[in-house]
């Protein structure tokens, strides 16, 4: 395998495994999907097609995985919130204990369309094109799916955690308020 | 677990009051602010995944197939 292949596939590795976390919620599980995604990977790399983004030929591999057998069983939120908790090491100060656990819990909550598509383009950093193209869908279907995973994530936040939503007494206003 | 919330049920009255809210301002639109606030924390979440790198067990599976690859992959 080419040097440079070899550095771009353990690149894409840490922003792969907190995509892998995202979408299956359990860290072990999220560790065996990337295992198993980085074994199909390398053992298809001439499929790769040099210069283009390893990133997202890498999160396709693993969504399609993801798709086909790990979606049949149950997200484990109960399971994965203290498993998830372990592995933040550096719980960002900024951001209260609370805060962050109802923002996790709010994620689960939504359909898993939407979680990735929101992941993706808003936590990822790839374009809606790339996304689409991650998802095998439209650029508007992706467009849209973020929007709704927004509007949902903001309804939940509101209502839940609207007593203790962050420090920021301003931002707590405007989400009780729904925005606008 | 035990202490996990009753989330699975959002009032009513508030998601209704948010909806009807959204939509007599902007239609289907979040507010800047609110926008901003969720891109923060879903950043900061992912982030903090991204910033533990790669773990070893990975490094030593991406680094088995380099290089004299050969006697792994044949």
């Amino acid at each position: 395998m080419d040097e440079s292949v070899r550095k771009a596939v353990l690149g894409a590795v840490p922003s792969l495994r907190a995509f892998a976390i995202s979408l299956c919620g359990n860290v072990d599980r999220a560790d065996d999907l990337v295992q198993e995604t980085l074994l199909r990977a390398l053992a298809n790399i001439e499929s790769f097609q040099p210069g283009t983004n390893m990133a997202a030929w890498l999160f396709t591999i693993l969504r399609n995985h993801f798709r086909s057998e790990y979606r049949k069983r149950r997200r484990e939120v109960e399971d994965s919130e203290g498993r998830y908790a372990e592995t933040l090491k550096s719980q960002p100060e900024q951001y209260g204990q609370v805060e962050f656990r109802e923002f996790r819990e709010a994620l689960a909550q939504l359909p898993a369309d939407q979680r990735e598509a929101l992941i993706l383009v808003g936590a990822s950093g790839f374009s809606y094109e790339e996304a689409a193209h991650i998802c095998g869908c439209a650029v508007g279907t992706i467009k849209s799916r973020v929007n709704r995973a927004r509007t949902r994530l903001a309804e939940l936040l509101s209502v839940f955690g609207a007593d203790d939503f962050g420090p920021d007494e301003q931002t707590r206003a405007v989400l009780a308020r729904g925005g606008g | 677990m035990n202490e996990r919330k009753p989330v699975e049920q959002p009032r009513p009255m508030d998601t209704a009051d948010l909806r009807n809210r959204k939509s007599s301002s902007k239609p289907a639109k979040l507010s800047r602010e609110v926008q901003a606030r969720l891109g923060q924390q879903l950043r900061a979440m992912y982030d903090d995944v991204v910033n533990q790198g790669v773990p070893d067990r990975f490094a030593e599976l991406i680094n088995r197939i380099n290089g004299d690859g050969s006697k792994d992959r044949r």
